[in-house]
């Protein structure tokens, strides 16, 4: 028995094995290419996760997608207004799968201090998030965390997750429609 | 040419509107002047087209809302700039919350467009004459004018956040 990462591989003269999910979902954590949708402060935290110092390509997300289409995870970063409600989800529809989605700062996660009647209380009102960076705003470091948790979900969940029944349920909850290959309508 | 002063500004302006200058006063220097409403365009455009006044430019229009009195409970607030004499006012029109109309300026000031509709969007002030006066900062569907003062500021979708923490009493919402 061997080990590639995470992953249990069973090794013998010139061959190696191992399960076929598995390996499809570490080369798709590994190289998860995100879509910034930065509006305020935590698009500036986010630059400096990207920038050298943190340096997200690291982790395989050198590659910064500003279009929906060849987008694989959706950073929503900053304040959403109501208005632009509609444009980000939109662009979470655009999106092809597998999709996940990282919702970086208080004012993604809730509304923040903005607790007015301009500003969605939180983007989780509108599409479904996997996981939430608290802070005001976070640093890079609990960005690069926020995008670990991402990775962990990415090599744990199914890489047949849309053609679940939980799957069709969560984004009916949101109004989100999905054909038969697991794509919104 | 000597530059014009605040003085002699609001004199310009009485001898010319007379009893349409309701009321006037100097705030920080700045002249504000109160007009009837509807000779508030007139007004604009007079100052405009003067030769030594030369009014050339429009700052900003702003609503504002004072529940308290009856019969000129919103105001509406024009900021005018002269280039020429360096100098700054203000005209003041005020509404009662029956009859919100005003007449447009935007064919004085291109400028004044996007300003009224602004003003409509939050107070819901109506810019006879405008263009096209819809919504322009708040979502379409918004169905009222969220800068009045008997609609509280806060989402009223809104569930986890403590009134504690915003320096607000839970007993006055």
């Amino acid at each position: 028995m061997g080990k590639i990462e995470d992953l249990e591989t069973i090794n013998g003269e010139g061959y190696q094995l191992t399960n076929l999910d598995k390996a499809i979902a570490l080369a798709r954590a590994n190289s998860v290419w995100p879509l910034p949708f930065a509006t305020s402060c935590c698009g500036i935290e986010f630059m400096a996760t990207m920038g050298s110092a943190y340096d997200l390509s690291r982790f395989g997300m050198e590659r910064m997608s500003f279009t929906p289409r060849q987008a694989d995870l959706l950073i929503v970063a900053g304040t959403i207004s109501k208005k632009l409600g509609p444009v980000l989800k939109r662009v979470y529809e655009q999106m092809a799968e597998p999709k996940w989605v990282l919702s970086v700062g208080a004012c993604a996660c809730s509304g923040g201090i903005f607790d007015t009647y301009s500003v969605l209380q939180g983007i989780d009102r509108i599409i479904p998030v996997d996981v939430y960076v608290p802070g005001c705003p976070p640093r890079p470091e609990q960005i690069i965390e926020g995008v670990m948790n991402i990775h962990e979900l990415v090599k744990k969940e199914s890489n047949r997750r849309r053609y679940s029944e939980e799957y069709k349920h969560l984004l009916g909850t949101y109004q989100i429609e999905i054909d038969q290959h697991g794509e919104a309508k | 040419m000597e530059k014009q002063n605040n003085q002699e500004y609001l004199t310009a302006v009485q001898a010319a509107f007379g009893a349409d200058v309701l009321a006037h006063e100097e705030a920080f220097g700045m002249l504000n002047i109160e007009m009837t409403p509807s000779r508030i365009h007139d007004a604009i455009q007079w100052l405009q087209q003067h030769q030594d006044l030369s009014v050339n430019y429009l700052t900003n229009i702003a609503g504002v809302h004072y529940p308290e009195a009856v019969g000129r409970e919103f105001a509406v607030v024009y900021q005018l700039h002269s280039w020429k004499n360096n100098l700054r006012l203000r005209i003041k029109g005020f509404l009662p919350k029956e009859n919100l109309h005003i007449a447009t300026i935007t064919d004085l000031f291109a400028g004044a467009n996007w300003m009224e509709r602004e003003t409509y969007d939050f107070f819901g002030i109506i810019f006879d004459g405008h263009p096209d006066l819809r919504r322009i900062l708040n979502m379409d569907d918004m169905d009222y004018f969220p800068m009045r003062k008997e609609y509280v500021l806060e989402d009223a979708t809104r569930e986890d956040k403590d009134d504690r923490f915003f320096g607000r009493n839970n007993n006055e919402l």
